[in-house]
């Protein structure tokens, strides 16, 4: 959406707006949920990047003294069976989920975005062949096709990205096949072509920016799946390997038996991705009702 | 509809096929095999009895003529033989598959109790508090992973009983059972209701926006007539057909709470299967969540003309 149709809608709602400030103002009053939700993305994205400064403790340095210490207030959420500060880990995890979920998601974006561009604009065989690629992608659930691809990448955490990236693929190939092939046949597009303007220009200047508005809805809603992706993966002891501070991975090795005997270890990590998760999903809420008019309540 | 109904079968059939090939290979190129691991786990010294074991479980064979072999055996029922435990495949998944069906059923009905109704109400009563609380809600069940859930419902367990529990045992009776498996599939069911509130919700406020629903209103009908006779029904067929998405969230849900409460289901076994490399049980496996995948989005699209008579298929 352009920043004039912003005007025009913001005036039209009868927002007396006319900074930048005001205007975001304007937006958390309207869409409180969406606010939030930017506001704890916002957090994760700061911790990710500020980890250091944000954390005392070194995530990997191990002390057996401190092994399964309850949360105090020297390590306020407690220490693993290794002794690692699990509040330096969160912060530090924050790096991995970031990593995975942006990875991911902006791989099979990427990817999905050229499928459709390909089959949408060339049509004939090459639309039926990619059809068929992402019908076979998606006759699979997105967690058993990431456990497979997974599997067969070996841990590493280049391999988790890719794993996750692509059973996502799909979703942004047919999105932007659709919206190809209702725009080629637009005036606006017809007209270019009339010009002398290549197929390739027009695919790139006019029928990509338009797509734009539900691709940005897809991605931030995918971003919460790869981010519970990747926790799954870590957590069946498939996903990053150690010693890296995954939520999911210090999940599976607190797994049940940390249950009865040092719950912090439990507790912690899980409300990490759950808070995250919950932030992106607020976000894709309230961007699909600004960005997308017909589904507006 | 008859020629249409063949195309899409034939292309049912050529996605399976895609599938299967794409299972085959991915396992393949996976660094280390089963011998590998055979290998280190018993510490072998002597590569020639690598080698055997190679030949034993047909792995010096090229790479087509294992598949040959696989996909002609799958159309006959025979699935080869678990590399781990060296008894048949088949025998092997069987026997495993009611428990997963036990709890995956009772956590779609779990899904569907909960799901439709609360969408029902939060459309109904849209931007009131009720709407937001109930949003706030179904958006926090699907930003928990399944694992957690589980983990913190164990939690509740210990701290109530002492102690977890225990899903070696073949319950005896069907409220046994129900007993037994209620527990993981609430955990499972809650983060399909999440989903089918949502799909409930934005599929019944589409239909509250239509003409006959004003028409309904304006020849007098009551707000609860409108509601539930008039829109709920057409509210519920896009929530049935997209039964298929339905089943493979409740599949990732399935497989991390199996492993959670260790229940000697599919899902778990399908994990354990692929930390060990056992390349039957796994293709297998995944075959089979394929084929069930495909089957069920072909029937709901078949089902798609007979249940809206708005869709017609052109040949």
């Amino acid at each position: 959406m352009s920043s004039l149709e912003f005007r025009a809608e913001l005036s039209k709602a009868g927002a007396n707006v006319d900074g930048r400030w005001s205007a975001i103002r304007f937006f958390a009053r309207r869409y409180p949920l969406g606010a939030i939700g930017a506001v704890i993305m916002a957090i994760f994205v700061f911790a990710a990047i500020f980890a250091p400064l944000l954390t005392v403790y070194d995530p990997l340095s191990t002390n057996s003294a401190l092994s399964l210490a309850k949360p105090s207030a020297a390590h306020w959420l407690g220490c693993d069976f290794m002794g690692r500060d699990v509040y330096s880990r969160i912060v530090y995890g924050a790096r991995i989920s970031l990593a995975v979920g942006c990875g991911s998601m902006a791989l099979g974006v990427s990817i999905g975005v050229l499928i459709g561009l390909l089959s949408g604009y060339i049509g004939g065989w090459v639309d039926l062949a990619a059809q068929r690629l992402i019908d076979i992608l998606q006759s699979l659930p997105l967690l058993v096709m990431a456990l497979l691809m997974a599997a067969s990448l070996g841990p590493s955490l280049h391999n988790t990205i890719i794993a996750i990236s692509i059973p996502l693929i799909p979703y942004s190939a047919r999105v932007v096949r659709a919206n190809t092939l209702s725009l080629r046949e637009l005036p606006f597009v017809e007209s270019a072509k009339a010009i002398g303007m290549s197929e390739f220009r027009i695919a790139l200047r006019h029928v990509l920016p338009n797509t734009l508005a539900p691709l940005i809805v897809l991605a931030t809603a995918q971003l919460g799946s790869t981010i519970l992706t990747e926790a799954s993966l870590s957590f069946l002891g498939l996903g990053i390997p150690e010693p890296h501070p995954s939520w999911g991975r210090m999940l599976s090795e607190s797994a049940a038996e940390y249950v009865r005997t040092a719950p912090w270890l439990v507790i912690f990590p899980g409300l990490a991705i759950s808070f995250v998760v919950f932030g992106t999903n607020l976000l894709g809420d309230a961007l699909r009702d600004i960005l997308d008019p017909r589904q507006r309540s | 509809m008859g020629s249409y109904l063949v195309r899409r079968f034939g292309l049912m059939l050529l996605t399976l096929f895609g599938i299967s090939v794409i299972i085959f290979l991915m396992l393949r190129l996976a660094p280390g095999n089963i011998a590998d691991i055979l290998f280190d786990a018993a510490g072998f010294v002597d590569p020639a009895e690598k080698t055997q074991i190679m030949k034993d479980l047909g792995l010096d064979k090229p790479l087509p003529m294992q598949y040959a072999q696989w996909i002609g055996g799958l159309l006959q029922g025979d699935l080869g033989y678990s590399y781990v435990s060296d008894r048949p495949a088949i025998r092997e998944i069987l026997p495993r598959i009611p428990i997963t069906a036990r709890v995956a059923g009772l956590a779609l009905s779990f899904a569907v109790l909960i799901g439709v109704p609360l969408g029902v109400i939060s459309a109904v009563k849209q931007n009131t508090r009720l709407d937001y609380m109930l949003r706030v809600l179904s958006l926090s069940g699907l930003s928990m992973p399944a694992f957690w859930l589980g983990l913190l419902v164990l939690m509740g367990f210990v701290s109530y009983f002492g102690t977890i529990p225990i899903y070696s045992d073949a319950p005896q009776t069907f409220w046994a059972a129900l007993g037994m498996y209620s527990i993981p599939a609430a955990v499972v069911g809650f983060r399909s209701s999440a989903l089918m509130m949502r799909l409930t919700r934005s599929s019944m406020l589409e239909v509250l926006r239509q003409d006959y629903i004003r028409t309904a209103r304006s020849k007098g009908a009551s707000e609860s007539v409108v509601n539930y006779h008039h829109a709920l029904k057409n509210a519920v067929l896009p929530v049935v057909t997209v039964i298929g998405i339905e089943a493979a969230f409740l599949m990732g849900g399935l497989i991390v709470t199996e492993t959670v409460f260790n229940i000697p289901g599919v899902a778990r076994f399908l994990v354990e299967a692929i930390r060990w490399r056992d390349y039957p049980i796994v293709q297998n496996l995944v075959m089979y969540i394929a084929i069930i995948v495909v089957v069920i989005n072909f029937t709901v699209d078949m089902l798609y003309a007979a249940l809206d008579p708005r869709i017609k298929y052109s040949d």
